[in-house]
């Protein structure tokens, strides 16, 4: 087999260990799943800036929210049906990396952390200014009745599972397709040596911006699918750590890696859940578990995976 | 003129890198500039190529002002350039790296992109190295690497900040062998510090000073030269 058709099998492997999971796990794992692939699309998209082109951001949670809004405002306050409020959702999110990419791109490393934070950061206190429209931290909730998409009830726990699959699905397929594309293979020289890919003539700047956007647009979708399929849109989800979230998540996952970020977020997931069931002080057996696989598994599962034993994995 | 820079200079807080180079490089020359550490050499290329902004001065390439582009441009107008320290992508395969050159200018062609790093892991010998990563390889084999990564372009001016620094004397006889037959191909734009390489290869040399021109002339007018002798002087070149 060739390295393309392993990646092709890992893939289509993985979205079918999905669409039958439904029907063999438990509902409460189910329900789970669901939260988790949604949230492993933003996970993604955060990847495709992070893990690809080397840009540590800790401002995602602006573009998550800018689709989370996005879509909430225009059904909430404009009465949109589902499909014309995640466009609404993707160009707005599109429009925000836009013009925060244009601006926070003229600096790099560690500046470039602290001016997406400050950027995330005015991003949330916007949504607190227009608590009138946006209810700020309390934040609002979607009614069934305009969760209806082509006649199905997105809140019906099965036809929810399987919108997150395609949702999913979706993003994964693309970000395959992306990262063996020559742009792909462009953010990836990018990462590795900066100067040396515009010395070859590649216009660093402009496929960082694309970059960008594109991350922001997964990032925002994302968002839009969490308040569409989970019915809630609250400030919460705009704060920083929101933005702290995907970056472990695809540090845990492995980043750079194109299941990475599915792993990632399921890891954490259960982790929270089983440790929490366990102790009040479940975020000090977090931190000791996140420690631990930074120490032993600093390229993350499937970036471990791919050094040591699958040269191959995408 | 494939190559004109005319008052080209470059002050550091005030400090003069290079002062006032007018330069001329005739299509189909390999030429090498030399000079003494601190003589500007790379400042020169830097602001040739466009790495390094130039305080003054203007940048003439194939005809066309080319003073105000950024690097990126230069390079996509037919220029390449090979870092003094070693640049390449250590964690991608070799091919990639070729690949990389290539597919800037072939786009989306694939079956260019393979045929022409193909080729060129081949006139390097490296084919057998192919799956490798690039950081992986010695020292000797990641210059010729960049050096791959030059050729994949196709450049019309092939500018090399210090090729041969660091690599053993066989390599050296290899790389000498190397940019002879790009001869015909490319005018070939070196900075150089081996002696032997550069009376080796060059048609014509440029001596750099104090960041200014001290003389240019042939090989055996440069040996002659007394002004270089003395500005050599007690340098030890070999």
């Amino acid at each position: 087999m060739t390295d393309t058709a392993k990646s092709n099998a890992l893939h289509f492997g993985l979205l079918a260990a999905l669409a039958i999971g439904f029907f063999i796990l438990p509902t409460y794992h189910s329900g789970n799943l669901a939260r988790i692939m949604i949230l492993a699309i933003y996970a993604m998209g955060y990847n495709v800036l992070f893990g690809y082109t080397g840009l540590l951001s800790l401002g995602h949670a602006l573009f998550f929210s800018a689709g989370m809004y996005g879509l909430g405002l225009t059904m909430h306050l404009g009465g949109w049906s589902p499909a014309p409020a995640f466009l609404a959702a993707l160009i707005a999110s599109s429009i925000v990396a836009t013009v925060i990419g244009f601006l926070v791109l003229r600096t790099t490393g560690v500046a470039y952390m602290i001016v997406t934070l400050m950027f995330a950061q005015a991003g949330y206190l916007t949504i607190l200014y227009f608590g009138t429209y946006t209810r700020g931290d309390e934040g609002f909730a979607l009614k069934q009745a305009t969760r209806q998409l082509i006649g199905l009830d997105l809140t019906d726990p099965i036809v929810r599972y399987y919108t997150a699959l395609i949702l999913f699905a979706t993003a994964l397929l693309l970000l395959a397709y992306i990262i063996r594309s020559p742009f792909g293979r462009t953010l990836i020289a990018i990462r590795e040596n900066e100067e040396r890919a515009r010395m070859l003539g590649y216009n660093v700047t402009a496929i960082k911006l694309k970059a960008v956007i594109l991350s922001g647009i997964i990032s925002g979708a994302s968002g839009a699918a969490y308040a569409l399929l989970f019915g809630y849109a609250g400030a919460t989800f705009a704060t920083v750590q929101y933005s702290i979230l995907p970056l472990l998540w695809v540090l845990v996952g492995g980043a750079g890696t194109t299941t990475g970020a599915f792993i990632g977020v399921l890891f954490m997931t259960y982790l929270i859940d089983y440790a929490s069931g366990q102790t009040n002080a479940y975020l000090i057996v977090v931190g000791v578990v996140l420690v631990a696989v930074t120490l032993f598994l600093p390229h993350g599962i499937m970036g471990t995976l791919r050094n040591k034993y699958a040269g191959w994995l995408p | 003129m494939i190559l004109s820079t005319r008052g080209l200079t470059k002050t550091y807080a005030g400090v003069a890198a290079n002062t006032d180079v007018d330069f001329d490089l005739p299509q189909g020359q390999t030429r090498a500039i030399i000079g003494p550490n601190g003589a500007g050499k790379s400042t020169f290329v830097g602001m040739v190529c466009g790495r390094i902004p130039a305080t003054r001065g203007t940048v003439t390439f194939e005809g066309a002002d080319i003073t105000t582009m950024a690097a990126h441009e230069r390079i996509r107008a037919g220029m390449a350039y090979t870092f003094q320290i070693t640049s390449v992508f250590p964690g991608l395969p070799v091919r990639e790296n070729v690949a990389l050159a290539a597919r800037r200018w072939l786009g989306s062609n694939k079956r260019a992109v393979t045929s022409k790093t193909d080729e060129v892991l081949t006139r390097l010998a490296i084919t057998d190295r192919a799956d490798q990563l690039a950081g992986d390889l010695s020292y000797g084999h990641q210059r010729i690497l960049e050096i791959g990564m030059g050729l994949a372009q196709d450049p019309r001016l092939f500018i090399l900040d210090e090729p041969t620094q660091g690599l053993a004397e066989a390599e050296v006889e290899d790389f000498n062998q190397l940019i002879k037959s790009m001869d015909a191909e490319t005018t070939i734009l070196l900075i150089e510090h081996n002696m032997n390489v550069v009376m080796a290869v060059a048609e014509y040399i440029t001596v750099l000073d104090q960041g200014m021109v001290l003389a240019n002339g042939t090989p055996a007018e440069i040996r002659s030269n007394a002004a270089v002798q003395e500005a050599y002087l007690g340098t030890g070149h070999a």
